[in-house]
């Protein structure tokens, strides 16, 4: 069976997979944005606090996908939970990091006119910081993205939704006629999400970054 | 549909009444009271008990060397440094322990280049206060235009624009619109001017001017730079170290009479040249000449020269406006037409111009005079080297009269002060004394 015959006949099983791993890709980024933004505003005014949260989130980076959902697995079973945990921590890095780098950012005179013309903390932050860090954090936010994409994959290890499910079948039973397919699949499914992803962050960047500060 | 007109009339009625003129909110007194700043770790305070009364529509500015604390003290006023000791007073209203938010929302704020926020349009910039203080949308967007035309830019034109389409010297107009915009009694300006070209500084300067002349808003403008400090201030307060008041003056009694040499080395050299940049042609006497029209006929226009006394006679055009001056014997030569007679009168001064401009001018001229026009260019009389000469020497009189007395009162104040200070450590300088003697 060639890859083109394989793909038509199972491209329903293809696309049911797809979406299920672009939902969840896109849900834990909802998640960590809303987190990971959280931590950078609580945290960019301390040096210590930054410094904190940036170490912790790459920390938790360096522990590797396989033994991170295995770890995960006693603690909240099998599925979706430690897919949705995991990625949602793999994708803190780059938010926090961006969130705090691009809130300290923020050209101080422009603060100090913000509270100078009389804008509550609360205004000045949503009204002034975070509109003008938000083009760094909008990066961060698609590294983080193409991140899980990979590590998505890993979640079918602990029988999670996702393209990992026709990776890992192709692996399980390499040498049999439809391993390659299977393996070729899924990454080239991947990849295509990737970049479709990556498409959709340039029309949001072009639609939420105010003119005024475009690149 | 009865109601959305109503709110419109009611609107565009409201934009009416707080449009340009009689109804804006004119300046309010500041007055600090031993107001100090004091930062944890360090032995002396940034700030050192200053205390200043500014009068209502006044623009003062504070002037002195970098790090003299001018900036924390100006940034006092609106608590955006929080004063460790003493008392602020706006409008005879103690705002030193008022919610500064709201203190802020009442006192404009301009600083070193504009502060502008680059993801905001020049209109959205402008309308920030007006909206955070709740102001109706159509009055809020009625007084972005009036404000846009009262810096003098064109509203249609720069209404969308983004902070960085714009110059430096247009962010800048933008940043004092934006302070103005909800009409506050007190404007406070840090450094506005120093990030811009000397040339396009001039201009905000003169436009600052002309605003202050409509507005009359109490204005507190910071700089290093003496020359705006004398163009610009009423009064002129030059700081040293911690903010202590070297002398607190006009202009003019500064220039003429500073109260000791750290003043003096900020004056600079040239003081009594930059005086002449405070006074205006019309403070001076300004001398009437014999004049004839260019219709006059020139048995007149010879009459006239002999009957008058002097050797030369201004010659106007039809409308009134200085056009050549004839001396006798341009007069001998020119047989019966005076279509070459005379030298054309090249440099003339409004009433308005600076005695440094009339100076220059009459410099120039190889006769040593200037002829001094009205409004529409007409002739209004001359000013000539010996006038100028008298009329400064009398105005440089007056002025150092004028700083004795001040700086008479502010000696007294700050021996009241000392002795306040050391009464403290009265004991120790006693023992000191009973030492010497």
């Amino acid at each position: 069976m060639s890859f083109w015959e394989y793909l038509s006949s199972r491209h329903q099983q293809l696309l049911a997979d797809a979406y299920q791993h672009a939902s969840a890709v896109f849900q834990c980024m909802v998640v960590a944005t809303v987190i990971g933004v959280v931590v950078g505003v609580a945290t960019y005014r301390s040096e210590w606090g930054g410094n904190l949260a940036t170490t912790t989130t790459a920390t938790l980076l360096t522990i590797p996908s396989l033994a991170m959902i295995g770890l995960l697995i006693p603690i909240v079973g099998l599925g979706v939970p430690p897919t949705v945990i995991a990625l949602t921590l793999y994708g803190l890095l780059p938010i926090v990091r961006n969130s705090i780098v691009g809130l300290r950012g923020v050209d101080p005179s422009l603060v100090d006119a913000a509270t100078g013309i009389g804008m509550s903390r609360l205004a000045r932050l949503l009204r002034v910081e975070l509109p003008l860090a938000w083009p760094p954090i909008l990066t961060g936010i698609r590294v983080s993205t193409q991140m899980l994409m990979g590590i998505a994959a890993i979640a079918a290890y602990a029988s999670g939704p996702g393209l990992g499910n026709e990776i890992f079948r192709g692996i399980a039973s390499l040498g049999s006629k439809n391993a390659l397919n299977q393996v070729l699949a899924g990454t080239l499914g991947i990849i295509v999400l990737a970049l479709l992803f990556d498409a959709a962050y340039v029309l949001i960047g072009r639609l939420t970054i105010p003119r005024g500060i475009r690149a | 549909m009865p109601e959305p007109t109503t709110a419109t009339t009611t609107a565009t009625a409201t934009a009416a009444t707080t449009g340009t003129g009689a109804n804006a909110t004119t300046g309010a007194t500041i007055e600090l009271e031993n107001l100090t700043k004091r930062y944890p770790g360090s032995s002396d305070p940034a700030v050192d008990s200053v205390n200043m009364e500014i009068n209502a529509g006044e623009l003062v500015v504070f002037v002195g060397p970098s790090g003299c604390g001018k900036s924390t003290t100006l940034k006092m006023i609106n608590r955006l440094i929080e004063p460790t000791g003493g008392r602020i007073r706006i409008g005879g209203e103690d705002v030193t322990d008022m919610d500064p938010v709201k203190l802020r929302r009442k006192i404009g704020y301009a600083i070193q280049a504009s502060g502008l926020f680059p993801h905001m349009t020049v209109a959205q910039n402008i309308a920030l206060v007006p909206r955070m203080v709740g102001w109706p949308k159509a009055r809020i967007n009625a007084r972005v235009e009036e404000m846009l035309d009262l810096v003098g830019l064109d509203p249609g034109e720069f209404h969308g624009r983004y902070p960085r389409q714009l110059s430096g010297g247009q962010q800048q107009r933008v940043g004092v619109a934006r302070a103005l915009a909800a009409d506050p009694p007190v404007l406070l300006m840090d450094e506005p001017f120093g990030a811009v070209d000397p040339i396009t500084r001039d201009h905000l300067q003169d436009e600052l001017i002309r605003l202050q002349h409509e507005l009359h808003k109490t204005i507190v403008f910071v700089t290093h730079d003496f020359d705006e400090a004398i163009k610009l201030g009423d009064r002129i307060a030059v700081l040293r170290e911690q903010s202590h008041i070297a002398q607190f003056d006009t202009p003019e009694a500064i220039l003429t009479n500073p109260a000791d040499d750290f003043v003096s080395g900020f004056v600079g050299a040239g003081a009594a040249l930059k005086r002449l940049n405070l006074s205006r042609v019309r403070d001076v006497e300004i001398t009437d000449y014999p004049t004839v029209t260019v219709d006059d006929p020139l048995q007149e226009i010879f009459n006239k020269l002999r009957s008058s006394g002097t050797n030369e006679i201004l010659l106007l055009d039809r409308r009134g406006r200085p056009y050549k001056w004839l001396r006798r014997g341009d007069l001998m030569r020119a047989k019966g037409s005076l279509a070459r007679a005379g030298t054309l009168v090249h440099d003339t001064v409004t009433r308005d111009a600076t005695l440094r401009d009339a100076l220059e001018a009459v410099l120039i001229d190889n006769a040593g005079r200037v002829v001094v026009t009205g409004r529409r260019g007409e002739y209004t009389g001359v000013v000539d080297m010996e006038t100028l000469m008298n009329s400064v020497h009398e105005l440089l009189e007056a002025d150092r009269l004028d700083a004795i007395e001040h700086q008479h009162e502010l000696e007294e104040t700050r021996a009241a002060q000392t002795h306040h200070a050391q009464e403290g450590v009265d004991g120790a300088a006693g023992a000191g004394g009973e030492a010497k003697a």
